[in-house]
């Protein structure tokens, strides 16, 4: 899967999530500073993002995923 | 070998009567966002919590459990000596000995009875109703009165706004008795003592810590697994669930739960607990409560199949299908 896949996936996810526009859920957004997400949002996003692309985001790891980038970045090297 | 005598037992057990009660002291989140670093927006967002209640000082747990046992034994139409058990379901109990049942048993009148406390944290009422529903059905007793009693407010930071905008106090009861038919289904309980970091009190020095994430990751993927096992246990469909009352722990735990009870076949006019909402995260006590609010708000009826589930500290958790009385 490209990382634009994976990105537009990540989009969806957030959208259903958090009620965020997936056209807003670009690279260089931060998930708490620009798109207002909160952290048990976080989670949710996390657990659907796991069954989606058969990853696993650990809390720890979770933490660490700052910008819609880093978390396409994560999910591609650990997918 | 001589076999020795035992009690005989009845074909099941069933919830005869319910009651709650909760201190005078109703905090908002308004005042709370006086003392701490928090809103009312924040909070409603995060937790759902609007209102709780908190005890006052001296307003002791077993006060509060006393209270609910009591308005439980009337609601089954029973008197107090009537009783021939009472477990008392607690995290929060300040003494480590005595513990709160005997003295709940004494000051509602079931003076002599045995008498005992349960700690399974957030999932101790199913655990509790789940072992009165066995001891009624083995013939150990007759009628078992089920106490879940918190004073939360003793264990919380009161500036930690982690913990202090969910917790609070209150208790919620039942008493179980015999019945023809099952009308308490079998629990669906277990353990996971590898996650035991999430949700503490590690002495008694210490307040409640809990790694929020953590839990609502648990308790959003983990728990409606074991509500849908309860369902099976009972041997009825998600379909024919009436109304689901799992642990008020988050209103967004709550929801996403029910979401998928819902996505497994659950209907559309479920009704869902939502208790939380104005009366906080009262641990044990959270189910009982949440029932018997909604019976006084009419949104529950006589006969109708309720799916309970608690989970919390421990990790602990227990689902049982019941008849509402």
């Amino acid at each position: 899967m490209s990382n634009e896949d994976i990105q537009k996936g990540l989009a969806e996810i957030v959208e259903e999530v958090a009620g965020v526009e997936a056209a807003d859920v670009t690279s260089d957004k931060s998930f708490v500073d620009d798109l207002d997400i909160d952290s048990l949002s976080m989670v949710e996003i996390a657990v659907q993002a796991e069954d989606k692309f058969g990853v696993k985001i650990p809390d720890d790891e979770l933490a660490n995923l700052k910008t819609v980038g880093d978390a396409v970045t994560y999910i591609a090297s650990n997918a | 070998m001589t076999s020795f005598a035992v009690p005989t037992g009845s074909p099941g057990a069933r919830i005869l009567g319910i009651g709650s009660y909760q201190p005078e002291t109703i905090v908002s989140n308004h005042d709370l966002a006086r003392t701490m670093d928090t809103s009312d927006q924040w909070i409603r967002e995060r937790v759902g919590i609007v209102n709780r209640r908190f005890a006052k000082p001296d307003e002791k747990l077993v006060d509060m459990a006393v209270e609910a046992g009591a308005k439980a034994v009337a609601d089954a139409g029973l008197a107090p000596t009537d009783i021939g058990a009472v477990l008392v379901a607690t995290c929060t109990m300040p003494s480590q000995i005595p513990n709160a049942a005997a003295q709940v048993a004494d000051r509602i009148g079931v003076t002599g009875a045995p008498a005992f406390d349960l700690n399974a944290a957030c999932a101790g009422f199913c655990y509790a109703l789940a072992m009165a529903s066995d001891l009624v059905r083995a013939g150990t007793a007759r009628h078992v009165l089920v106490i879940g009693a918190e004073k939360l407010t003793d264990w919380v930071d009161p500036v930690d706004r982690s913990t202090a905008i969910i917790f609070a106090d209150g208790a919620g009861a039942a008493v179980v008795g015999p019945s023809d038919t099952a009308a308490i289904g079998a629990v669906a309980w277990g353990s996971a003592g590898d996650l035991v970091d999430m949700i503490q009190i590690p002495d008694r020095h210490s307040f409640v810590h809990q790694e929020g994430q953590s839990v609502f990751r648990w308790a959003t993927t983990q728990i409606a697994p074991i509500a849908l096992r309860a369902v099976e246990l009972a041997g009825i469909e998600v379909s024919d669930v009436d109304v689901f009352v799992p642990h008020q722990a988050n209103l967004r735990i709550v929801e996403a739960i029910a979401k998928r009870l819902h996505a497994k076949g659950a209907r559309e006019d479920l009704v869902i607990a939502r208790d939380i909402v104005d009366s906080g995260n009262t641990s044990s006590a959270s189910i009982p409560l949440a029932l018997d609010h909604m019976r006084a708000a009419g949104e529950v009826r006589s006969g109708d199949v309720a799916l309970l589930v608690g989970f919390g500290a421990g990790l602990s958790y227990a689902g049982q299908v019941v008849r509402l009385p």
